[in-house]
């Protein structure tokens, strides 16, 4: 009974950790599926949309809500600043140099943030106090219950974008071919802007619910979770939507139980396990495909 | 060693020049402490960027945990130096062994993988690395390695450097380092060539594991205290910053990315604040105007204005 | 009856449902010259693959020498002696046009990897070597002065030349040529046809020669195999092939 309980409650911690990481996948995910780039400052972004978050709740004096938004749509404006500065010009250049731009990207945000908010944590206000549900012994904290029901209407609302409406099917017509969406009139470059945008702009919310459950951020909280939800969005298969949101919760489940019944010195080492494995097993992920080069 | 040619007698008769200007800068203690720990850095810094070179540059394969091997070398070695008393020299090797070892384990099965599949994988593999060596309470854990004793010399940093770079140039110019270009090149033309491809992206990435092992002796013993904080994937990502910087598929390349880096950031030590942006600025802007890097493929001994001090050079002849 | 040099029995290849090949029966004798032809997307290219060893037979057996090669990755069957050129031009393009050569070299260089860097013993003597040999090589194809180029700043037809002489460095008993003349002038593939006559008496060579244009290969090969949606639908001497009505019908009927 003991150990039900506890396998339940790391449940519902790693569903929560999940649904984090899970937010950050997606931003990788869409944003390697349409420009083949690992964006390595995507963790830097959802660091900033946490400070972000952080100023408008201490210093505006704005409740969660409207700190999320406000977060969501600057964060979203600067990942689509940080493309067109850093990313567009090398449009047609070797990966490898996209690639340590993209490194290049995140030192910089990471440092300058560094020089504006100093590199000590911030203490990041409690907004629930005590709230908590039980249920039959195990704790949903307020914490918890606001990144679930965050996460979850954001992920209908991006389904909804990227199924239903013209810039979404473009989308993912572009991360299906570049050069043919283009032959068909999609501007790409738009695209990939609107991209980097959403992706940041979910990565943002990520960063202030963050904030909101382990009540400390600081400059360099990106560096982990961004590269763990990149383990997510490997895991589920890179470039497909749904499968960033599975790995993400695979990948929060696993670290709770890591942490819960072995070491959380071996939180971290658990996710890289799972990307060895994943890439090992199935390279493409849960949902990928196979494909064959072409000889 | 009768076979020595005459860009390789004309190389050592520099790097002995070089050898003796700087040991006497040293030892005449023109130099402060500060640079003397710098020049020492530089040199390893040059066996880590040229040993990834060989693997990224030459054999065309994506790796991006190298400084899970450096720290496989430098744990191997401070405890065979420090708890079981053996000579420097037991060391490097043991160090080199380890992580050769390890690259050759990791590398059978990793190196089925492709461009960024592999690179995520390497800084997946680097980052265990350096967990588990987090986890291992003989070796201090996350609190660090103490009491080395301080056995890296400059003669030691160099020689073993200028070992390392003569290894990797003469290897890039023989039958093995052509196939490993051919990888580079074109992986099914190369199979087709009755390359092993697998064979030799492992060896690739076994030599360029053996080399970081010995730069991670080197480095653990230039300091009185190691912790795994030092081998992140952030110091690897340092290393490819050289290697690209200096030129990927280039030796010469790597001496200068190695340079370049290590004093551009001991020269911004001043400014704290300022160093890692200038630093980030520096590499947005190199992959905008010169993505090849400095030397792009070229060697110091292909170029025109060495021509009349080098007799025609091979591929990485330098 | 000649010796069979290569011998495939009822290949098949099928990707995803859908077969590329099918019940592929063929045979090449020692020393012949034989063409594989047939419109775009016959399964030729296919063919090539399942010999080489890109590819692995669904079913069937591919015989060379007398001896199985199925299941052989590429490299083991290039040093069984087999060797190819690509369709679509796959030369090292970053590299020299002499190293090209020198790569394919590869697998009958006789020296370790101690002598490499160490260099000793044999490295001088066998690198020695191989360079005459290469440069042997790219005099017979006219790129002899292109040497030290890089292999992407060649002239599209002197890299056709080259990914021939690349494959004659591995001194192969069997070369197949994808497409040779493909994107050449006529001028050139008349050119390229004699060439690929002369080294085949010149280095005893049995050569399979992929070619989409029927009328070029009627000039050099002894025998011709006309494949359609991948089954072969005629054999025989480029007289009976001009002749046959299943060809006519299938190859020329459906170009026009």
């Amino acid at each position: 009974m003991e150990v039900t309980h506890q396998v339940l409650q790391q449940l519902v911690n790693g569903i929560s950790l999940g649904s984090i990481y899970a937010l950050i996948a997606l931003g990788y995910t869409m944003i390697y599926g349409i420009i083949k780039l690992i964006n390595f400052a995507h963790g830097d972004i959802y660091m900033v949309g946490a400070y972000i978050g952080f100023y408008a709740i201490t210093q505006a004096q704005l409740s969660i809500v409207p700190a999320l938004i406000i977060s969501f749509v600057v964060t979203g404006i600067l990942g689509m600043v940080v493309e067109k500065l850093a990313y567009k010009p090398l449009r047609h250049a070797p990966r490898i140099s996209v690639l340590i731009t993209a490194i290049g990207v995140s030192f910089f945000l990471e440092y300058t943030s560094m020089y504006f908010v100093s590199p000590t944590p911030r203490t990041f206000p409690a907004l629930f106090g005590d709230v908590a549900i039980e249920l039959g012994g195990i704790v949903i904290n307020g914490q918890q219950m606001l990144i679930l029901g965050i996460t979850t209407i954001l992920m209908i609302v991006l389904t909804y974008v990227v199924h239903r409406t013209k810039t979404g099917k473009a989308m993912r017509a572009a991360s299906f071919d570049t050069e043919t969406a283009q032959l068909m009139g999609i501007d790409s470059d738009r695209i990939i802007s609107i991209t980097f945008g959403i992706g940041s702009a979910l990565a943002a919310v990520a960063g202030v619910l963050v904030g909101v459950y382990y009540n400390s951020i600081d400059p360099l909280m990106g560096i982990m979770p961004g590269l763990k939800a990149f383990v997510a969005a490997v895991l589920g298969g890179i470039g497909i939507l749904p499968g960033a949101v599975v790995g993400g919760l695979i990948l929060g489940i696993v670290e709770a139980f890591v942490s819960g019944f072995v070491s959380s010195t071996f939180r971290d080492a658990a996710a890289f396990a799972i990307l060895i494995l994943v890439l090992l097993f199935k390279p493409t992920g849960i949902f990928g495909k196979n494909t064959k080069e072409k000889v | 060693m009768k076979y020595l040619r005459k860009n390789d007698f004309i190389m050592i008769g520099f790097a002995v020049v070089l050898f003796a200007v700087l040991q006497g800068l040293i030892a005449g203690r023109i130099l402060s402490s500060f640079w003397q720990l710098n020049l020492l850095i530089v040199g390893i810094n040059v066996i880590m960027a040229v040993s990834l070179n060989l693997i990224n540059g030459y054999t065309g394969q994506f790796s991006l945990g190298h400084a899970g091997f450096m720290a496989v070398g430098a744990y191997v070695g401070v405890v065979l130096t420090t708890n079981f008393h053996l000579p420097f020299l037991a060391a490097l090797v043991a160090g080199a062994v380890a992580a050769g070892i390890l690259g050759f384990l990791i590398g059978i099965p990793t190196l089925r993988l492709r461009g960024d599949y592999l690179a995520i994988a390497t800084l997946g593999l680097g980052e265990i690395i350096r967990i588990v060596i987090m986890n291992i309470d003989y070796v201090g854990g996350a609190a660090g390695f103490k009491g080395i004793p301080h056995h890296t010399t400059f003669a030691w940093v160099f020689f073993l450097m200028l070992f390392a770079l003569f290894f990797i140039k003469n290897f890039v110019n023989s039958n093995q380092g052509r196939a490993c270009l051919a990888i580079r090149e074109n992986e099914i033309a190369a199979e087709s060539m009755g390359v092993n491809t697998t064979k030799y992206k492992i060896m690739a990435f076994t030599i360029g594991a053996a080399f970081a092992g010995v730069a991670g002796v080197l480095f653990a013993h230039s300091f009185y205290l190691i912790s795994p904080n030092s081998f992140t994937f952030m110091q690897s990502f340092n290393y490819l910053i050289m290697v690209v910087m200096g030129g990927l598929g280039s030796i010469t390349g790597s001496i200068a990315g190695a340079f370049v880096v290590t004093f551009i950031s001991a020269a911004l030590a001043s400014w704290p604040e300022f160093r890692m942006i200038i630093y980030a600025l520096a590499l947005i802007l190199m992959m905008f105007y010169r993505p090849q890097g400095l030397f792009g493929y070229m060697e110091v001994t292909n170029m025109r204005i060495f021509r009349k001090i080098f007799k025609k050079g091979g591929r990485a002849d330098g | 009856m000649a010796k069979e040099l290569l011998k495939a029995t009822d290949v098949s290849e099928v990707f995803g449902g859908l077969k590329a090949v099918s019940d592929f029966n063929f045979h090449i004798n020692k020393g012949e010259l034989v063409g594989l032809i047939g419109p775009n997307g016959a399964g030729k290219t296919t063919a090539f693959n399942l010999i080489t060893g890109v590819y692995q037979p669904t079913t069937g057996e591919i015989q060379f020498d007398g001896k199985s090669i199925v299941g052989l990755k590429p490299y083991q069957i290039t040093q069984r002696g087999i060797a190819r050129t690509f369709q679509n031009i796959r030369l090292f393009s970053e590299l020299t046009v002499l190293e090209n050569v020198k790569i394919a070299f590869h697998f009958h260089v006789k020296y370790g990897l101690l002598e490499s860097v160490f260099r000793m013993g044999r490295y001088f003597k066998e690198e020695e070597k191989i360079e005459e040999e290469a440069l042997k090589l790219l005099k017979i194809f006219h790129l002899e002065d292109k040497a030290g180029e890089l292999a992407k700043n060649l002239p599209y037809g002197a890299q056709r030349r080259l990914e021939i002489a690349r494959a004659l460095a591995a001194k192969p008993k069997l070369l197949l040529l994808d497409e040779p003349a493909a994107g050449m002038n006529p001028q050139e593939t008349k050119e390229l046809m004699e060439m690929i006559s002369w080294i085949r008496k010149e280095f005893g060579l049995t050569i399979l020669l992929i070619e989409h244009d029927m009328s070029l290969v009627m000039g050099i090969c002894e025998r011709i195999y006309v494949l359609e949606y991948g089954m072969i639908i005629a054999q025989g001497t480029p007289d009976v092939i001009k002749n046959d009505p299943e060809v006519i019908r299938a190859y020329l009927g459906g170009e026009a």
